[in-house]
């Protein structure tokens, strides 16, 4: 039984997906719908996930977006961020980012736009990208799908490793690059196509695949068993409203529209 | 043994060119109090090494960098940092961008006193496009197994912001997390340290508190008091995060003379004038600390 869902919630709970195999890992989604969604994943089918308090504590209970005071859960234990460095050189964690630009190779951005040396727009830096993606499992989410992410060449600067042989040592013996899902407001995609290409997984209601090819940079494949989204459950609603209680996902996907797209005139 | 001076007697401990570590993390915990002193001196020439926060920021618009070492700049909840964007918009210093692990695994070498730290992070993406200078080497027991070797990066100064310090150089925070601060010090010829307070023996007067001690004291060159040293920026728990201060500092970047500004009104006239026009310390001790 389906109730209304916005297209926040769609994408919350077709996120949460991205770490349902994961055991006993350290989930990190970073931004308000990733968050969430690995708040619901521990909540609904990823018991043994890992989850910190947003800073430097580990909870079993997620923390509820803007919780201050009484609202926050008790803690189980610390995770400075020596120790992420510690578990996210092993492997043992999937993270799930929102990079400014992601390319047909799984590479994505968030250092600076335009040339290195004098940017047109400089962001944060490569942060973490460079050790996340040679070490752990990582996950994409897309809150507005569009060839501005969505790069025909490759990305302004490889921040998160991916698929491509361009910048490997010679003999080196290629690690395994683990890329889960990418989440975006028209679909859910992989890398798992042939060759790694880009894969098309579900169209969220309403959104043909045309329309995600035309907002892609580069060509996309479709899965053996592409099909919609799935709509979120009422109980997994009432779950993303306890760990969202002021609301902050309505502002999360520009205009906060409808989970089922209206027909287009 | 009494290591504590002021500001003016901390600075006087730097000289021009230096490589300079900075502890703390994005916009929490940074010895800005310092940070300001070094603004209104005349040192320039700076390589800074930091997991940047508004220092860096306001050390670049003042015309104090020549280099910086980092794998982020970012005011936390106002994720870009407006005078970074500028400088390197106006390629106006120079930089290495890290990983943020690659900075931690520098910083480690140079305290361990060896020439490089191997790991794979960095490999295949573009951090070894734009720090030519980095190396690979081939692991002596499988030479397929290719490793960057981060080389130490070493520090002549680490500056370091801590809730209390004694005489003798003991330091402690109260904070959830003491970020990289004990490897900018192992890696740094000196440290100075700011505290929000100091005492003449912590061993003394706050003896339950041992294990938030960051590092041990030989180790310190220099102890300050600077309360609310930190502002803008978070001292948990004492006080959090000046989000209309640093939204004014952002909206400066914007303006013609946005930075002669900031520096005429906050910086020049002295700490005990900044505190003031922040708006006096009771005040600041009730700005929250942000839960994320």
């Amino acid at each position: 039984m389906t109730a209304d869902f916005t297209l926040a919630e769609l994408m919350i709970c077709a996120a949460a997906e991205a770490w349902r195999a994961d055991g006993e890992i350290l989930a990190t989604g970073i931004g308000t719908l990733p968050r969430i969604a690995a708040g619901l994943a521990r909540l609904t089918f990823a018991d043994g996930l890992m989850l910190t308090d947003g800073e430097a504590m580990l909870t079993e209970e997620p923390v509820p977006l803007g919780a201050g005071g009484a609202e926050r859960p008790g803690f189980s234990g610390w995770m400075p961020y020596g120790r992420v460095f510690g578990v996210l050189w092993q492997g043992r964690r999937h993270a799930m980012v929102t990079p400014v630009q992601i390319d047909r190779w799984a590479q994505a951005n968030i250092s600076c736009l335009g040339p290195f040396h004098r940017p047109k727009v400089q962001m944060l830096g490569v942060r973490g990208f460079p050790g996340n993606s040679i070490s752990h499992r990582n996950s994409m989410l897309v809150p507005a799908h569009s060839r501005r992410v969505f790069v025909e060449g490759e990305v302004d600067v490889v921040s998160s490793v991916g698929f491509s042989d361009r910048r490997w040592p010679e003999g080196m013996r290629r690690p395994e690059i683990r890329i889960g899902i990418v989440v975006t407001d028209l679909c859910v995609m992989d890398f798992a196509g042939p060759g790694n290409a880009a894969r098309v997984r579900s169209l969220h209601p309403g959104v043909t695949f045309d329309e995600v090819q035309a907002a892609t940079g580069f060509p996309l494949v479709t899965a053996p068993d592409l099909g919609p989204t799935p709509a979120p459950t009422t109980a997994q609603l009432e779950i993303i409203g306890r760990l969202d209680p002021r609301g902050q996902r309505a502002t999360a996907v520009r205009g906060n529209p409808p989970g089922i797209r209206r027909a287009v005139a | 043994m009494n290591k504590e001076t002021d500001l003016a007697g901390a600075v006087a401990q730097l000289e021009s060119g230096m490589t300079v570590g900075i502890g703390g993390w994005g916009a929490r915990r940074k010895p800005m109090a310092l940070v300001r002193a070094i603004l209104r001196s005349d040192l320039t020439d700076l390589t800074l090494v930091a997991y940047g926060g508004p220092e860096i920021g306001m050390l670049c618009a003042a015309g104090k960098v020549r280099r910086l070492v980092y794998g982020f700049v970012s005011l936390d909840a106002i994720p870009l940092e407006p005078y970074f964007r500028k400088a390197r918009e106006a390629g106006a210093v120079a930089v290495s961008e890290l990983d943020e692990g690659l900075l931690l695994l520098g910083l480690r070498a140079a305290a361990e006193g060896v020439p490089f730290a191997p790991t794979r992070v960095g490999l295949g993406s573009d951090v070894l496009t734009y720090n030519p200078d980095l190396r690979t080497v081939a692991s002596p027991y499988d030479p397929a197994d290719i490793l960057l070797a981060m080389p130490a990066i070493r520090l002549d100064a680490a500056l370091i912001h801590v809730n209390r310090a004694d005489r003798r150089g003991n330091t402690q925070t109260d904070g959830p997390d003491p970020y990289f601060d004990e490897l900018f010090a192992r890696a740094a010829a000196r440290v100075i340290v700011t505290a929000e307070e100091v005492h003449d023996r912590l061993d003394r007067s706050h003896p339950g508190l041992v294990q938030r001690s960051l590092f041990d004291r030989g180790l310190v060159t220099a102890v300050v008091a600077t309360p609310f040293g930190a502002h803008p920026t978070t001292m948990h728990d004492r006080y959090g995060t000046d989000m209309a201060h640093l939204s004014a500092y952002v909206a400066s970047a914007a303006e013609d003379r946005g930075w002669a500004s900031y520096m005429a009104d906050w910086v020049v006239p002295g700490e005990a004038a900044y505190l003031d026009r922040a708006g006096g310390t009771e005040a600041l001790a009730r700005l929250p600390v942000p839960q994320f």
